[in-house]
């Protein structure tokens, strides 16, 4: 009976999320939305520096570090509090970056200088430059921290830092106008998505050589209209998820076949998307239409898109 | 009017019509292949039409499959009420009508009786359109297929008595080819089965206000909200009021002392 008695509530109200939040940088309305991902209601909206994109948590997921393109800054955040404490230098324009796994350091790919600076969290300092392609934007580092990638959007190539030495290690060929780089978890394999020509290129780590290209496809959206953003693995390593940015659609990616296992409808043009600590729901921030949509991955639907601000583009998911 | 007596009465027609729906294959076929051809073939190229805007009941973007199955369940009943009303003009003109309404019962409760019995034999196969709209990816919550069976048969019995009334006033049974193009497509396309409202208000205000009170609408989206577990109390009020006023009005009809008929003076 109590086993009805709980189906029953599933069926109504579907299965229980998990008690987490769910943080948006708003490009144009200069905000961080703060949306509870239980009840999939907007809380609050924390006003930052002018036209936030990246983000990423600190180590212990209690500060949020946000980059601030026209302000030329990381906001740092304090998530108990939900307002700006401090701010860390970034270099020029900073569009996107990642936490070193030591939790000391940023490396921060600066769209206007050509260039990734790399910050000390503590002492709020650039402690050291890497020269790279024209208009860095996508960030990724290593599970072991040695190795960060970064995409440049016009020389179409992903350039691999030794995060130690700070020096270029290699620069490999993609398509067209790069956006997003992210690591296999088993860190074996490196994901590129390409926005022009709508593709994500796998390399191997070891050897660097391109391993598979997934293109996509989306019925009904003529080519030039899919584009590959923002990706996502699955921390069991066997999905990967792909925002199409302006065909609205993420696909969901099946890591060994390099096949497109489905399309899940969001709303306009989705540049990140993220994955709940329980990895049973996926958040995409929709650049266009200003809004978030909630993908059940259990029982692989869409099942809510929210209202959040101007300009969503980066999404991520904290305690 | 006794209790047995009248439910034997149902009893009868409930049969009669089950056994004319089941006789009449080709209907069958026609009433299940129609819809699947507008799910299949027409919205598939309309897919993208509806990924600009959130509409209720509807929590986020969904392709046009999704939003056109409830209309195209509703014009499922639509279609089964009208060749319905085409069955009771056969029946009258072949004289089962009149032998039907000689039994010693009220008029009205054996035109009651028609109507649910024609819609209780036209439900299955508008759930077989919703199970197989499933694989169109069209998946309302499980519960929403028992939600929304009161919803159909409120729907059924409203559009069934338009039909009883139409059928009282028509004459002939070739009449309904006229029933299609001044009833049918006009109820039909004039709605919100096939567009949302403001995507008719992007078309013109006049549109948009005739879908608004076209009471099909109404029928379409108690529908619509009831396959995913919401209740929308408007739509229910305006179906019931129309089952009210067309039942009424049909009775009224088939009245040979009052009606239409005793106006028509010899024919038939």
């Amino acid at each position: 009976m109590q086993i009805l008695t709980t189906l029953l509530l599933v069926l109504v109200f579907g299965p229980p999320a998990a008690a987490e939040t769910i943080y948006v940088s708003n490009e144009q309305d200069n905000t961080v939305a703060v949306v509870d991902g239980a009840t999939m209601t907007l809380q609050a909206a924390i006003d930052v520096g002018r036209r936030p994109r990246g983000m990423a948590l600190s180590v212990d997921k209690k500060t949020l570090f946000v980059a601030e393109g026209d302000d030329n800054r990381i906001d740092v955040v304090d998530l108990a509090k939900r307002q700006v404490v401090g701010q860390l230098p970034s270099g020029a324009d900073p569009e996107f970056f990642v936490v070193h796994p030591d939790g000391k350091r940023l490396f921060v790919a600066n769209e206007n200088d050509n260039q990734v600076s790399v910050v000390d969290i503590a002492g709020a300092k650039i402690i050291g430059t890497v020269d790279v392609g024209v208009e860095p934007e996508g960030m990724a580092i290593s599970a072991d921290g040695r190795t960060v990638a970064c995409t440049s959007e016009t020389t179409s190539m992903v350039h691999l830092i030794d995060a130690t030495a700070l020096e270029l290690i290699d620069n490999l060929l993609v398509d067209t106008r790069p956006r997003a780089a992210a690591f296999s978890v088993d860190g074996k394999q490196l994901w590129v998505s390409s926005e022009i020509r709508g593709t994500v290129t796998i390399f191997d780590t070891a050897t660097r050589a391109q391993t598979g290209k997934i293109e996509f496809e989306v019925p009904g959206i003529r080519r030039e209209g899919v584009q590959a953003v923002g990706i996502e693995m699955s921390r069991d390593g066997a999905t990967a998820y792909v925002a199409l940015g302006p065909a609205n659609r993420v696909a969901e990616v099946d890591t060994k076949t390099f096949t497109v296992r489905r399309l899940y409808l969001v709303g306009q043009r989705p540049w990140h998307v993220a994955l709940s600590g329980d990895q049973k729901q996926l958040i995409s921030a929709n650049g266009n239409s200003g809004d978030i949509s909630f993908i059940d991955l259990e029982n692989r639907e869409v099942v809510k898109s929210l209202p959040v601000g101007r300009g969503p583009w980066g999404v991520v998911i904290g305690p | 009017m006794k209790v047995d007596h009248a439910l034997r009465a149902l009893d009868g027609i409930l049969r009669r019509e089950m056994l004319r729906s089941l006789r009449q294959r080709a209907r069958l076929f026609s009433a299940m292949v129609r819809p699947l051809v507008w799910l299949a073939i027409f919205a598939a190229g309309f897919r993208s039409v509806l990924g600009l805007s959130i509409t209720p009941p509807y929590q986020t973007y969904v392709l046009y499959e999704v939003y056109v199955v409830p209309g195209l369940a509703a014009m499922m009943l639509l279609f089964h009420a009208m060749a319905s009303s085409l069955a009771m003009v056969y029946d009258r003109e072949m004289g089962s009508m009149r032998l039907l309404l000689t039994a010693p019962l009220p008029r009205w409760y054996l035109l009651a009786a028609r109507l649910l019995a024609s819609v209780i034999v036209g439900l299955p196969l508008v759930y077989l359109f919703l199970f197989v709209a499933r694989f169109w990816d069209v998946r309302p919550p499980i519960l929403g297929y028992v939600a929304v069976f009161p919803a159909l048969v409120l729907s059924g019995l409203m559009l069934g008595a338009f039909g009883l009334l139409v059928s009282s006033m028509s004459t002939q049974m070739e009449n309904f080819a006229g029933v299609m193009n001044f009833v049918i497509f006009p109820m039909f396309f004039a709605s919100t089965a096939l567009y949302p409202i403001w995507r008719l208000a992007e078309a013109g205000r006049v549109l948009a206000t005739i879908a608004a009170w076209n009471p099909f609408s109404s029928a379409v989206e108690l529908i619509r909200f009831a396959l995913y577990l919401r209740f929308d109390m408007v739509s229910m009020l305006v179906v019931v009021a129309c089952l009210v006023a067309f039942f009424l009005a049909a009775v009224t009809g088939y009245d040979p002392g009052r009606g239409l008929w005793s106006r028509r003076g010899g024919e038939g």
